[in-house]
């Protein structure tokens, strides 16, 4: 069963900083729904996940899941990184079953590992050092992990984007295939509008100085999604122009053949532009 | 008479006899550069006690050559007293390096863990780092009640800081995603430092015992002539007060080799606690 999210009016400052780096975020995640959480590189997207996986705790506002609110790291919410950072002294079923290690829970752990590994394409490898697998391998190794304590949440920052192409893709169709089966919550960070797109329920997009929520679109295409469907290719291009209304005005001239409204960033308690967009630009 | 057949006849023997060829030309090739520095050294020795049994200021000392000396390892060798001080000197050594392990990879991975403790320990351990160890002899002396005991304590505290300050570097490098990843894996401290940092630190660890073992061994000589009455520093002392100086250079000779061995063993456990890759 998935995590029901809420995010309740988190800001944030870095010690040191004097501009908050998040201010006034606020998101609910339905169980089982998959969140996408996009925008330029420096707007804060990690350091929202941070908090939500427990890492790192809000100046102000706080992360609730399923009611609780987080204030530590735990098994049941999980969090992947754009390295897999395996152990490098470690087999591949050594690593996949480190969470199952650290929780104490060897009785069926064997068992457990030899299916998750089947999952994720694995089995011939599990007993070889992790050294030896490629890029796409290693991040599908550290996919088995984090699925092994079977987590309510998944949390992914960027974990594709150091892929080859073929690779990105088939790993973005398997971790939506696996989080749908099991119901599995799961907001991921992306710079990859495609990928977005093929995996979210719901687009956030994300503006910056202060990082806030300045766009959000649902995708309700259904999966499996073709990506050469014109639902798909009609909702990568209305995201590209919310992409582009989180840019200056000035750098924003790039994006002029998107399809789909810009709105401008001064203006954003101007609603009317977007009206006709099934997407609500929020107010800052 | 087929020339046919008696090609064929040798190709197959070659070929029988490939993988033996192709051995002893690995060994060849592993040897014959170790094998020209032994000869080289000895060549050394052997110019050397010619050079002293020459010169009349030093010729009481013509023992010292090669021949004298080989002789005089045999027989401390085939009459066994050689093993007796082998034995204590190495029990001192092992019983110091004990010590330092277990006070020097703590102190290490604090002091690379903790950016605040390795200021602070800064100038008091580099200073205490440079005393020679055997400057604490009268105070061990009067700390300790046996020689033993003494002699650990200088070996210990002589190679205590290559193994801190190896340890510490080991610390220092270790990758913040594998400790952010164990701790999103709900790794406690103890986790955390069974799975993740030893593991990650053993190839430094044992790069710092490699070169407090050079340090201990070379300590302990020096150290073995004050007091005791066993060891190999005591053997090479007695050696000298009873003027004979082929048994003198017969226990230099195994101080040498012993150290090398205790070295060979050391760069064979770092390889073994490297995670990296072969090839
Ligand atoms: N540990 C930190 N200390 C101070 N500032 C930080 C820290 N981590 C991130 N920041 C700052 O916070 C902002 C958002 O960072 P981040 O969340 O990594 O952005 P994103 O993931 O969207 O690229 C950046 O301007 C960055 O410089
Ligand atoms: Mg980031």
């Amino acid at each position: 069963m998935g995590a029901a999210i809420s995010i309740d009016y988190i800001t944030h400052h870095y010690p040191g900083q004097e501009a908050p780096t998040l201010k006034d975020i606020q998101v609910t995640v339905a169980p089982g729904e998959t969140v996408a959480l996009i925008g330029q590189s420096g707007c804060g997207k990690s350091t929202l996940l941070h908090m939500l996986a427990g890492l790192l705790l809000p100046s102000e506002g706080c992360v609730r899941i399923n009611g609780h609110q987080v204030i530590k790291p735990s098994p049941r919410w999980n969090m992947m990184f754009q390295k897999p950072s395996l152990y490098p002294w470690m087999t591949v079923r050594k690593n996949a079953s480190l969470g199952l290690i650290f929780q104490g829970r060897k009785t069926d752990m064997r068992e457990r590992i030899d299916q998750l590994l089947e999952t994720v394409g694995l089995s011939e490898k599990a007993e070889v050092n992790v050294q030896s697998l490629s890029g796409g391998q290693q991040q599908r190794v550290a996919l088995a992990r984090s699925l092994a304590t079977d987590p309510e949440l998944l949390l992914l920052d960027e974990p594709f984007s150091a892929l080859d192409a073929f690779t990105r893709v088939a790993l973005q169709d398997e971790v939506t295939r696996l989080a749908r089966e099991r119901g599995i919550s799961v907001v991921f960070v992306t710079h990859d509008i495609e990928e977005a797109v093929a995996m979210a329920d719901r687009v956030l997009v994300m503006g910056s100085n202060p990082g806030t929520i300045t766009a959000e679109l649902p995708i309700d295409i259904a999966h499996p999604r073709d990506r050469n469907s014109q639902a798909f290719v009609d909702r990568k291009a209305e995201l590209m122009g919310y992409f582009g209304a989180t840019r200056t005005p000035a750098t924003d001239k790039g994006s002029a053949e998107a399809e789909a409204p810009t709105p401008d960033t001064e203006s954003e308690q101007d609603e009317s532009s977007s009206s006709e967009s099934r997407a609500r630009v929020r107010a800052a | 008479m087929n020339r046919e057949a008696t090609l064929s006849v040798d190709t197959a023997t070659v070929e029988r006899l490939m993988p033996l060829l192709r051995f002893a030309d690995q060994a060849r090739r592993a040897l014959q550069y170790p094998a020209l520095g032994i000869a080289g050294l000895f060549a050394l020795w052997y110019w050397g006690g010619w050079a002293i049994g020459n010169n009349e200021d030093t010729m009481a000392f013509a023992s010292f050559a090669p021949g004298p000396t080989l002789a005089a390892f045999w027989d401390i060798v085939s009459s066994g007293a050689v093993w007796s001080p082998i034995e204590s000197s190495l029990y001192r050594v092992g019983w110091g390096l004990a010590y330092a392990i277990a006070i020097g990879v703590p102190l290490g991975v604090m002091i690379g863990y903790f950016l605040t403790l390795k200021q602070v320990t800064h100038v008091p351990f580099q200073f205490l780092r440079m005393i020679s160890p055997l400057a604490w002899m009268p105070v061990a002396v009067l700390a300790f009640a046996t020689w033993d005991a003494a002699i650990i304590f200088l070996i210990a505290i002589a190679a205590v800081w290559p193994i801190t300050y190896a340890t510490a570097h080991g610390v220092q490098r270790i990758d913040p995603m594998w400790l952010k990843v164990g701790n999103n894996l709900g790794a406690n401290p103890y986790h955390t430092l069974r799975y993740i940092v030893m593991p990650a630190i053993a190839q430094d660890v044992f790069a710092g015992i490699r070169l407090a073992v050079g340090v201990a061994w070379i300590v302990l000589v020096p150290a073995e002539y004050l007091g005791v009455t066993s060891g190999l520093g005591y053997a090479i002392n007695d050696a000298r007060d009873t003027l004979e100086y082929d048994k003198l250079a017969a226990f230099v000779l195994v101080i040498g080799i012993i150290g090398y061995m205790l070295d060979a063993i050391c760069v064979r456990l770092i390889k073994r606690s490297s995670y990296h890759a072969e090839g």
